[in-house]
């Protein structure tokens, strides 16, 4: 409990090196291609954050060859997927699928992109309303001072 | 509007931090593996004896028509849990009668026939999943695991870890009884 | 005895925190001279007990005095010594010593450096960062001493865990950390200013040096760690979208915003707040960094052990800190007076966007990491948030931000002209497209946006170039005349093309890495050969080598092209038997067209006895990952060096933009 280890990779260090065996591989390259595009997104269970693809786990060797088997028995992608899902749950998928206690996942970045450019829109209005104002009146003591900042950074951008 | 959006990353991180202190709960375990085969019904699987013992396998049809609860756990020779483990197990089965079923979990029979040789056979039936894809039907994440299966072949409860400690032997008792309960 | 002197010196470190915390921020509020000229002294000394503390530490360390629980913890007198000596910041109590002392360094740095900055202000930010440094004084007297004795000594150390002994593992943490905590310093500055309540463009010039020095840490700290996975782990991925690693990340993202954040603030005396808020927010994620590292909070491949206790009390600590300085920002920034004016198409405009993208990375990276935790709290359900979402999510948003990154240096402060923007332009455009169309016709099938990050790195490339060649007048005038230019042209002006070029190089290796990755998995024995990449690897067989505290298994492994014998691969499997464990390690040819790197795994089970697993990988242009991270940081290094940062130069002008030194 107390033992504290520092920064990486430490605890699978016992196990470590990589997943996938040459007798696992299935000759059809195409399914294979898919095999392995899948065990990247699955996770292994027992090991800790890491794709069943690399993981030396016994429990993950086994998921990798029932993946291989329900594609070579014509499964799709989907269908495989629901076949670890019946079992694990959402867990054992990385990418978590769309559905209520995710939609905040998946839309969260682009609803954070929308506010801040709807912060930039604002922010751009206001100033436009103030330089039509300025360009109305004749200057005073604040804009003869954004005058010289302008003409100062255009010097320095010769 | 403006006093608003200032506040905001403050609020956000008052947020945060609630959650952190959730998640500091001690009793909370980061790494434990969610299950999705609780209240559903017990999964299709015939494994085979474990060769060169007596007791029978195990099939899914085995654990529908028990009539009572019965515990379904999952072990291994070369687990070294397991071994604390099963003089709990055996009094279980032998002080208070409890049906105790046994999958042998990628084992070598003859390692599985030795290690209950040496320290006795409490299993009813034991089916023998030399290649893991029962464990992975019963979504084990890990060897010793415990499953308590009602009458009617539903898995109610799962139990991670060796069950050695006064406090996991409860457990398993209270949801032993729970499932006695009639619905 | 060295070890009480050492935790004697922390005691005592902390006593000078207070003293500091207190007096220069009462003299910069009453206008004492005196009173603030002390934080000078109390900074120094801080450094020097800090200093005596993590030498008494080292020093244990060096001897192996296993009375130190610490040592005993951490170290084996079977170690070579210098992973003794990086022992000493291995475990959770020697890395918050070094954090602490890292804290107290800039600090000190500042205090003897900083002449040029006015005694309220640097009276204000010394006693800020006296604020964070007792903070973590008393956290680790009261939490995580790490002079604790145990009695009675035992024979020998308890850690030789052979894959820490490493030269890129033992360096990572330090540089991390004063990435991590050079943000420390901009923090203080940016609660000093809003206490202050005035931010002006002399002040981002003050504290430019240190965030640049932070984030050039920061860079190299997460590169190497980078380096390491890839050649000490097997797999070939660089990677891995861990949340140890995403916490590295973030404050890298949000420091890398605030840079460019800070340019606008101080030549164009905008973005205020914005660049106040950037400065506290970087430094709130390098501390939920430490949080998240040290508290078990989330599942990591990287291991740590959970303790719950030192978790609340770290965030009490993120707690203070975080929501105080938020706080003091929700009151004072909208006091801060409004920034110079603008047009939509400008290069303040252009940075604006910048930092928007940036600021939008950040948060998906941090949400990405914390959903699960979310999830559990409030629906009780787990979920996994990996890899495929945070390609799906995050390269949406960099994409842009690079194509940016062309423009925005050809646009005028201001008010840019878009129309002459295009004119220079429009061949860099033609550029980009054409490689994207080449790349598109020699790839046989690889995915789509691969050729477009291809196109855009190009693009990137080029501008840069172009942008940098308009500024020397490069064949626009006599060769001697650009070469004069380039000499005068302001150190900051090759910095920041460097490491713009840096990024489109770095895209260069995560594309080639990713997309054209060949991979081969066989049983191999004496005779197997394997096509790969136009390469021929011939498997001759395994010899047993053995090194100082280990046994390995060697794989013999000869590499041809066109049928002559190019080099030797030697990938080993080693057992350490006092440590009890195996590691694999790694052979790989790199070039600069591809590195190829080849493990060996256990010897075949039943099935295929006698035979070896070999897995031979192929990572096009995967050390362009690396000379990128070297120009970022290069290019970091150039921009520091810039006259305009150097010690005494600006001085604040009463109000308004500084007098700008002529360029």
């Amino acid at each position: 409990m107390k033992r504290w280890i520092l920064v990486l990779f430490i605890t699978f260090a016992a196990s470590l090196a990589w997943g996938l065996e040459p007798d696992e591989i299935l000759s059809d390259r195409g399914l294979e291609q898919r095999a392995r595009d899948l065990s990247k997104q699955l996770r292994c269970v027992v090991c800790l954050n890491q794709d069943i693809d690399s993981s030396n786990a016994g429990v993950a060797r086994t998921m990798r060859i029932l993946l291989r088997e329900r594609l070579v028995a014509g499964d799709s992608d989907e269908e495989v997927r629901a076949f670890f899902v019946e079992r694990y749950g959402d867990f054992v998928l990385f990418q978590p699928p769309l559905k209520g206690s995710t939609y905040l996942l998946w839309f969260g970045p682009f609803v954070f992109f929308g506010i801040g450019a709807g912060i930039v829109v604002v922010v751009f209005r206001r100033h436009r309303a103030k330089t039509v104002r300025m360009s109305a009146g004749s200057l005073s003591a604040e804009e003869e001072h954004e005058i010289n900042a302008f003409l100062q950074s255009e010097e320095e951008h010769k | 509007m403006k006093r608003m959006v200032v506040a905001l990353p403050a609020l956000v991180a008052l947020i945060l931090g609630g959650f952190f202190l959730w998640g500091l709960n001690p009793d909370r375990d980061p790494n434990a593996v969610p299950t999705a085969r609780i209240a559903k019904p017990v999964p299709e699987f015939d494994l085979p004896a474990v060769a060169g013992i007596e007791t029978p396998g195990l099939s899914a049809d085995n654990l529908r028509e028990t009539g009572e609860p019965v515990l379904v756990n999952v072990f291994a020779s070369w687990c070294v849990p397991c071994r604390a483990e099963h003089a709990v197990l055996t009094r279980f089965v032998e002080q208070d009668g409890i049906r105790l079923m046994g999958i042998n979990y990628q084992d070598k029979p003859e390692d599985a026939a030795d290690w209950l040789a040496d320290l006795g056979n409490p299993y009813e039936r034991i089916g023998s999943d030399l290649d893991g894809r029962v464990g992975v039907d019963w979504a084990i994440s890990g060897v010793p695991e415990t499953f308590v299966v009602d009458a009617n072949g539903v898995v109610v409860f799962r139990y991670v870890g060796p069950i050695i400690a006064p406090e996991a032997q409860a457990e398993v008792r209270a949801a032993l009884d729970a499932a006695k309960e009639p619905l | 005895m060295i070890p009480e002197s050492g935790h004697f010196a922390l005691v005592l470190a902390l006593a000078v925190a207070l003293v500091q915390s207190v007096l220069p921020i009462l003299g910069a509020r009453t206008g004492r001279a005196l009173l603030m000229e002390s934080a000078r002294t109390t900074a120094l000394l801080q450094m020097i007990l800090v200093g005596i503390a993590f030498a008494s530490l080292v020093r244990s360390f060096v001897v192996s005095d296993f009375t130190v629980r610490n040592v005993l913890e951490n170290s084996h007198s079977l170690k070579p010594m210098i992973f003794k000596v990086a022992g000493s910041w291995g475990s959770h109590e020697g890395s918050l010593l070094l954090w602490t002392l890292i804290l107290v360094v800039f600090g000190a740095g500042v205090a003897l450096l900083g002449g040029n900055i006015p005694a309220a202000l640097k009276a204000r930010t010394l006693s800020v960062q006296a604020w964070i440094s007792a903070g973590f004084l008393t956290f680790m007297l009261f939490t995580s001493n790490p002079f604790e004795r145990v009695f009675p000594p035992p024979l020998d150390g308890q850690d030789l865990n052979p894959l820490l002994q490493d030269i890129g593992l033992a360096m990572h943490p330090p540089l991390l950390y004063f990435g991590y905590v050079g943000f420390s310093i901009v923090f203080s500055f940016a609660v000093a200013a809003l206490i202050e309540g005035r931010v002006d463009p002399a002040w981002a010039r003050w504290v430019r040096p240190w965030a640049l020095a932070a984030w050039i840490s920061l860079t190299a700290g997460i590169a190497l760690g980078s380096w390491w996975a890839y050649y000490e782990l097997g797999w070939g991925g660089w990677w891995f979208w861990d949340p140890v690693e995403n916490v590295s990340f973030m404050p890298w993202l949000l420091g890398t915003a605030l840079l460019h954040s800070a340019i606008v603030t101080e030549k164009r005396d905008t973005f205020k707040s914005w660049t106040i808020l950037l400065a506290i927010l970087t430094f709130s994620l390098s501390l939920l960094g430490t949080f998240i590292v040290r508290s078990g909070l989330l599942t990591s491949v990287h291991a740590f052990a959970v303790d719950p206790e030192r978790g609340l009390y770290i965030l009490g600590l993120l707690g203070v800190t975080i929501v105080g300085s938020l706080t003091l920002y929700a009151w004072r920034a909208p006091q801060l007076e409004p920034g110079g004016l603008f047009r939509p198409i400008s290069r303040e405009a252009g940075l604006l966007i910048n930092n928007l993208l940036l600021a939008t990375a950040t948060a998906t990276v941090l949400f990405g990491t914390l959903y699960p935790l979310f999830v559990e709290a409030l629906a009780d359900e787990k979920v996994s948030v990996g890899p495929p979402y945070f390609n799906t999510t995050f390269i949406p948003f960099m994409l842009p931000l690079v194509i940016m990154m062309g423009i925005g240096p050809f646009l005028s402060w201001k008010r840019a002209d878009l129309p002459g923007v295009w004119q220079r332009l429009r061949w860099v455009l033609a550029i980009a497209l054409g490689v994207g169309l080449v790349v598109w016709y020699l790839q046989t099938d690889g995915p789509l946006l691969a050729v477009i990050s291809l196109a855009i790195a190009a693009w990137v490339f080029a501008a840069s170039l172009r942008e940098w060649a308009l500024r020397i007048k490069m064949f626009d005038a006599p060769l001697p005349e650009s070469l004069r230019r380039a000499r005068n042209l302001p150190r900051a002006a090759h910095g920041m093309t460097l490491a713009h070029i840096g990024i489109a190089v770095l895209i260069l290796g995560f594309v080639g890495s990713t997309a054209w990755k060949e991979e081969r998995i066989i049983f191999a024995e004496p005779g197997t050969r394997v096509e790969i990449a136009g390469f021929e690897v011939v498997f001759e067989g395994i010899e047993r080598v053995q090194g100082p505290n280990y046994i390995a298994q060697q794989g013999q492994l000869r590499v041809l092209k066109n049928g002559a014998e190019l080099t030797w691969l030697r990938p080993e499997r080693r057992s350490y038997p006092v440590a009890g464990s195996t590691t694999t390690e790694s052979a790989i040819r790199t070039t600069l067209a591809g590195d190829l790197y080849v493990t060996i795994g256990e010897p075949a089970a039943d099935k295929a006895s006698g035979k070896w697993t070999v897995r031979i990988l192929y990572e096009p242009f995967v050390t362009w990952i690396w000379i990128g991270a070297v120009m970022l940081i290069l290019g970091g290094a150039l921009s520091m060096s810039d006259r305009r940062l150097r010690v005494g130069v600006p001085k604040r002008a009463r109000r308004g933009p500084a007098p700008q030194p002529a360029e």
